[in-house]
């Protein structure tokens, strides 16, 4: 019986590990903003780092955990970050800016997890990398339907329309609140670095805990055998679809603090598009696959680095390139991860880890 | 009435009758063998008993209940587990959580529990942890209970798996080829975890074999297969001298 206590309090112990990382990392931040020492430059991508960091979480629970690839992750957030802004700008009068942010973050969740919902009852049943080929087209299609989404608001109530501005047939006095390609502006600016931080969080002890229980098992099952899963009586279709909804509702609060600390929200290419869902990707494979604090520490590596590159001018994404190989090489080589673990990480938590989560 | 009941299965690969018109009948308490040349369709019947392939015809029944056409998961839940000739193993996982995510259905709490970390989620894996505990000792496994199991040797992850499959909390075992790769030590123990199993955990068990020194030794009874079809079906003794199997199978 010790051996099984030893089990979980290992997984247990790791886990903590990360969550103490977090806030630590969250008090010095906020310790060195408080003394003036964080320049505006950096502090502009406090709530982007966490949104970004929150995406990281999210992807790892579908590639790294369920073992699905999803590239269309960025469309997730998209429709959390427009449903959200969405809320907000019609309530914007009418509520607090507490319940009002809280709702809108729920709503962003919601409404992405009833979409990662509706995406997989048709493809999580089939086996093969129907996933990655159903996000791809998803995430492209619901950026350009919201580009053609107009809705205003005048004393008659909400209009509805996907031919233009005109055609809502506004009262003078009315107002837009999806204005086509033109998205939402003024959404207030809710999104502080606190609310990012409390997100993040959040985000990283559902899927932690979410993982070292009866059914994260059951959904790592899937991924290392599913034919096996399914002998010993797994409902492989139930936890997938259960790992891809979480997923999916995790983006859309990133999409929501996204969106909240925007003065204009537009689902242009290059904040929703492909190359988004990519670097999502990205944070994932560099943080480890399936290592919630691994993606959780690329995300942040990989948005800092380009900023304080910025005084390289025209060889910044250059030497990004270079560290992002270097990175990789360094990650996935077992002689480095050995040292690494012996030097670093082993400092902070005594024994090996289980392999699946950190 | 019969435990399992298999009457008239026939499946097709392309012009391929990997099994046709096959039967069997297994007592409860049974420990029954089915044997044949390479080939002849035995994994393809286990696949088909398990809902991995579902049958061209014919109809399977579990304690009386048609099983025919479910898919793996439902079948599991009827009461039927097994082993796979090829290991299949969570291999990224430990051993325990191998053979806890056997005890899946066994033992539940909500989403809600394991997200904020009710009591019912530290007293259920608490539960889950003993029985598991239980199994793998039951298998010589305890001491590797936090092994991943890819990093078993082979012979200790072909227990595993059977521990696993006994996990589900079973009828009827299926064991697909369980000394394969064994040497004869590691036979002669599979043996007795085996017969132990059968005894204490009041267990039938059908299993496919070619080592004829552990199906001669515990097997009851014998269904030969060849080319898909029975070649012969009966008590292990006789079905061992009949001379058409000798010619197609053991005399090779
Ligand atoms: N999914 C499949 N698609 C096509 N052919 C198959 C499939 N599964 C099995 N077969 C064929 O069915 C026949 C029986 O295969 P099976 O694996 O059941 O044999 P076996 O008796 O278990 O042999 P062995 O002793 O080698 O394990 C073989 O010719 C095999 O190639
Ligand atoms: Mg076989």
């Amino acid at each position: 019986m010790k051996n099984s206590r030893g089990t979980m309090t290992k997984v247990s112990r790791d886990n903590l590990g990360t969550i103490i990382m977090l806030a630590v990392v969250f008090a010095a931040v906020s310790a060195a903003r408080a003394a003036g020492l964080v320049n505006s430059h950096i502090d502009g991508l406090l709530v982007p780092i966490c949104v970004y960091a929150i995406m990281a979480v999210s992807l790892n629970l579908v590639v790294g955990i369920l073992g699905e690839l999803s590239i269309g992750h960025a469309g997730f957030m998209c429709i959390g970050a427009f449903a959200s802004a969405f809320f907000s700008k019609l309530t914007a009068e009418s509520m607090g800016a507490f319940p009002r942010f809280l709702i809108a973050i729920l709503i962003g969740g919601a409404v992405a997890g009833f979409f990662g919902f509706l995406i997989g009852i048709p493809v999580l049943r089939l086996n093969g990398d129907y996933l990655a080929i159903v996000t791809l087209a998803f995430g492209e299609i619901i950026k350009n339907l919201i580009n053609v989404f107009y809705v205003g608001r005048d004393s008659r109530g909400l209009h509805f329309s996907i031919e233009g501005q005109m055609a809502l047939g506004l009262e003078p006095d009315g107002e837009m609140i999806i204005n086509g390609a033109q998205g939402i502006t003024g959404t207030p600016f809710d999104s502080t670095f606190t609310v990012g931080f409390i997100l993040l969080m959040i985000s990283v002890i559902v899927v932690l805990n979410l993982t070292n229980s009866r059914e994260g098992r059951a959904i790592m099952s899937i991924r290392d055998n599913r034919i096996a899963a399914g002998s010993v009586g797994i409902p492989v279709t139930r936890y997938k679809m259960l790992a891809f909804t979480i997923s999916a509702v995790i983006a859309g609060f990133a999409g929501a603090l996204y969106a909240h600390n925007l003065a204009s929200l537009i689902a242009t290419p290059a904040r929703f598009g492909y190359n988004m869902s990519i670097l999502f990707l990205v944070f994932v494979v560099l943080g480890g696959i399936g290592s919630t604090r691994g993606a959780i520490i690329a995300a942040v590596v990989l948005t800092l680095i380009p900023e304080l590159l910025r005084f390289l001018s025209n060889y910044r994404m250059l030497i990004y390139s270079i560290i992002l190989i270097v990175m990789m090489i360094v990650n996935w080589n077992p002689t480095s991860r050995a040292w690494i673990r012996r030097h670093i990480t082993g400092r902070f938590r005594r024994g090996t880890g289980a392999g699946e989560e950190g | 009435m019969a435990l399992l009941e298999i009457n008239e299965l026939s499946i097709q690969f392309g012009g391929l009758r990997a099994v046709d018109d096959f039967h069997l009948t297994v007592e409860k308490g049974d420990l029954y063998g089915m044997i044949g040349p390479n080939g002849a369709g035995k994994t393809t019947v286990f696949n088909l008993l398990t809902g991995e392939y579902k049958p061209n015809e014919g109809v399977i029944r579990l304690d009386g209940r048609d099983i025919t056409g479910l898919s793996p998961a439902e079948i599991n839940r009827a009461g039927v587990a097994r082993t796979f000739q090829n290991i299949r193993l969570f291999r990224q996982q430990s051993v325990l959580d191998n053979v806890k995510i056997g005890l899946h259905n066994r033992f539940r709490y909500s989403t809600a529990a394991a997200i904020l970390r009710l009591p019912s989620y530290f007293r259920t894996e608490r539960e889950m942890d003993e029985e598991a505990m239980k199994l793998l000792s039951v298998f010589g496994l305890e001491g590797e209970a936090d092994t991943i199991s890819a990093n078993l040797p082979y012979g200790k992850q072909r227990k595993l798996e059977i521990a696993r499959a006994m996990a589900t909390g079973p009828k009827l075992l299926l064991l697909d080829e369980p000394a394969a790769g064994m040497n004869p030590n590691e036979t002669q123990e599979l043996m007795e975890d085996i017969s132990y199993v059968r005894k204490n955990f009041d267990m039938t068990v059908l299993l496919i074999e070619h080592d004829m020194k552990l199906v001669a030794g515990i097997c009851e009874k014998l269904t030969v297969l060849n080319f898909g079809r029975i070649l012969a079906e009966g008590d292990t003794k006789t079905v061992l001298q009949d001379p058409e199997v000798i010619k197609a199978y053991l005399g090779e």
